[in-house]
């Protein structure tokens, strides 16, 4: 399910991701990542005291996660979270899956049945380096984050930041922190804010049901 | 790995069953591979299925064919002998070593047949608990396909504190009616069989034809339509017409005719009635109330395994179980392999089982 590349794996950016949202789960809650992976966040968070349970559809990743001791179950989550509970995870942890998802509206409202907090990770398809790159060489956007051709991409929704604050309106659910970062840093000046659509890489947003 | 051998426990006190009946003189056949270590928690057991035997690795001495899960047990493979102490015995009510139907009952001196009593999953963990203990292991890791992974499921309620690890493969937390109903079909077949003679037959001809139609029913079960098609297709058998008699016509009416007479040579018909009962009854949903309910005590961390064109132990049984063990917070894992054998599965796609497995265990 996760769609980064090993090149991006072994970047800053994406350690970088997983301390920010190991540093927003609090020791002792109960975490369900889906699209885990290869498990590196879930150890993070594992190593910090916190519960967690994974869910990935690859049987490569299933494997990985089982040699780190974690709790990983096989599934789509395109097919939805039917077998969990309403509130059952303190936190329920989307990171750079949602692009590649089939169904990510539903994947969200399903995570915000499931969870108490949802946390959100993605590329933002607005960044200025990705606009630059359709306008002037007018094909597909590459980078770092997104490694792959318009035809081999895992990537099939993308979005923006501004995007995803519509989608939170329209959805009814409030987005109650966002981390902007770029270039493996988080960026947090005036200038950023107010530019923030244009010049963020990527973006963690922190959301609960209204 | 080299020679083994089958060797035998006595339980000097009788077992006191489910049912309310006693056992009395129980003896266990087992066999062990690699070495208890010095704090003796580095045991796996290994929980066969229906029809299989203590024997699950290496070969006895002139035997052509290692054990039934030679596969997966020795050194390097799933179960690794060189960091764990592998334990096999036969089950309660088998024909393999083990006190069964066909043992002397000591208190007439002639074999028990269906005087035997009635038997549940639970009595066979209680008789495998017992050989644990003799072999002083303190800490263990519970094992098994099928039938055997209800055993590994009954371990874990039954001695939450012993049990490190559950590995349930092609398994289920109770049957469906489906299956129970093949089973039945099994059983009838046997009870229906001329030479039965109320299951006292150990002195005169078997109800050879009843055990070989039940282990044709059994055979088809275990299989699935893609993998039948593959192996037989519409085939004859030896010939390229039809004989326009009732002989045997197709491929795969030979296939069963072969497996239900090479099963008659080494199983006995009462086990079969007997075993087939047990996992009928097994269901620990009942038993505590509430799938949820049955986990809610549990301490092992499990590991899950299905195969995605096992019809007759599916998936979604799996998951199941999965889910109940998920909601109460356990450390679950889940893989469903993808593979065409049906439910047989489970003995033959040892490659991807043993990936997964040995990375469930290596932490351990």
């Amino acid at each position: 399910m996760s769609p980064v590349n090993d090149h991006y794996i072994k970047s800053k950016g994406l350690h970088l991701n997983y301390s920010i949202i190991t540093d927003m789960v609090e020791t002792g809650a109960t975490v369900l990542d889906l699209g885990c992976g290869d498990g590196t966040l879930m150890k993070m968070l594992k190593d910090k005291g916190v519960f967690v349970s994974g869910i990935d559809i690859s049987e490569d990743n299933i494997v990985k996660c089982l040699e780190k001791g974690l709790p990983v179950i096989q599934g789509d989550i395109d097919e939805g979270l039917h077998e969990y509970p309403e509130k059952s995870y303190d936190y329920v942890i989307l990171n750079q899956t949602l692009q590649s998802t089939e169904k990510p509206d539903y994947v969200i409202k399903e995570m915000l049945r499931v969870g108490k907090k949802i946390v959100v990770s993605f590329p933002n398809f607005a960044y200025w380096r990705v606009r630059f790159y359709l306008l002037f060489n007018g094909k597909m956007p590459k980078s770092k984050i997104l490694p792959f051709e318009w035809f081999n991409t895992p990537n099939i929704h993308l979005l923006t930041i501004k995007d995803f604050y519509e989608f939170a309106r329209d959805n009814d659910f409030k987005i109650e922190s966002k981390l902007s970062m770029t270039k493996a840093k988080i960026r947090k000046s005036l200038f950023h804010r107010i530019f923030d659509n244009l010049f963020t890489e990527e973006v963690i947003f922190l959301c609960t049901k209204i | 790995m080299n020679y083994v051998e089958t060797k035998y426990f006595k339980i000097n006190e009788p077992i006191s069953l489910e049912s309310g009946r006693e056992l009395k003189n129980v003896e266990v056949a087992y066999e062990t591979y690699g070495e208890l270590n010095k704090d003796c928690d580095n045991a796996i057991l290994l929980l066969h299925a229906l029809t299989g035997d203590a024997h699950a690795a290496g070969y006895h001495e002139g035997d052509k064919k290692p054990g039934w899960w030679d596969d997966m047990v020795g050194s390097g493979k799933a179960f690794d002998t060189d960091k764990y102490f592998v334990i096999c015995s036969n089950m309660l009510g088998g024909c393999k070593g083990t006190t069964g139907p066909n043992s002397i009952n000591p208190d007439t001196g002639k074999e028990y047949g269906l005087t035997f009593p009635v038997i549940t999953i639970e009595d066979v963990v209680r008789v495998q608990k017992k050989l644990i203990d003799f072999l002083g292991v303190k800490k263990l890791t519970v094992a098994g396909g099928s039938m055997g992974g209800m055993q590994a499921l009954e371990w874990a309620l039954a001695y939450p504190d012993m049990v490190s690890h559950v590995i349930v493969i092609a398994s289920t937390p109770r049957l469906s009616a489906q299956s129970i109903a093949f089973n039945a079909v099994g059983r009838n077949a046997i009870l229906s069989d001329p030479n039965f003679n109320n299951g006292d037959y150990y002195h005169g001809e078997k109800p050879e034809k009843g055990l070989a139609i039940a282990r044709m029913v059994g055979h088809i079960t275990y299989l699935c339509e893609e993998a039948m098609h593959e192996k037989f297709a519409r085939r004859f058998q030896d010939k390229d017409s039809p004989n326009f008699n009732f002989d045997i016509d197709f491929e795969v009416e030979s296939y069963l005719a072969h497996q239900g007479q090479t099963f008659v040579d080494r199983f006995d018909a009462n086990s079969y009635l007997y075993i087939t009962k047990a996992v009928d009854y097994f269901d620990i949903a009942k038993k505590y109330g509430s799938l949820e309910k049955a986990f809610e005590n549990t301490k092992s961390k499990y590991l899950v395994i299905s195969f995605s064109s096992d019809w007759l132990f599916p998936s979604s049984q799996s998951k199941e179980l999965v889910n109940a063990l998920m909601r109460n917070k356990k450390d679950v894992s889940y893989c469903e392999i993808q593979s065409p054998c049906g439910h047989d599965a489970f003995l033959l796609e040892y490659e991807t089982q043993t990936k997964i497995i040995r990375s469930f265990l290596c932490l351990q």
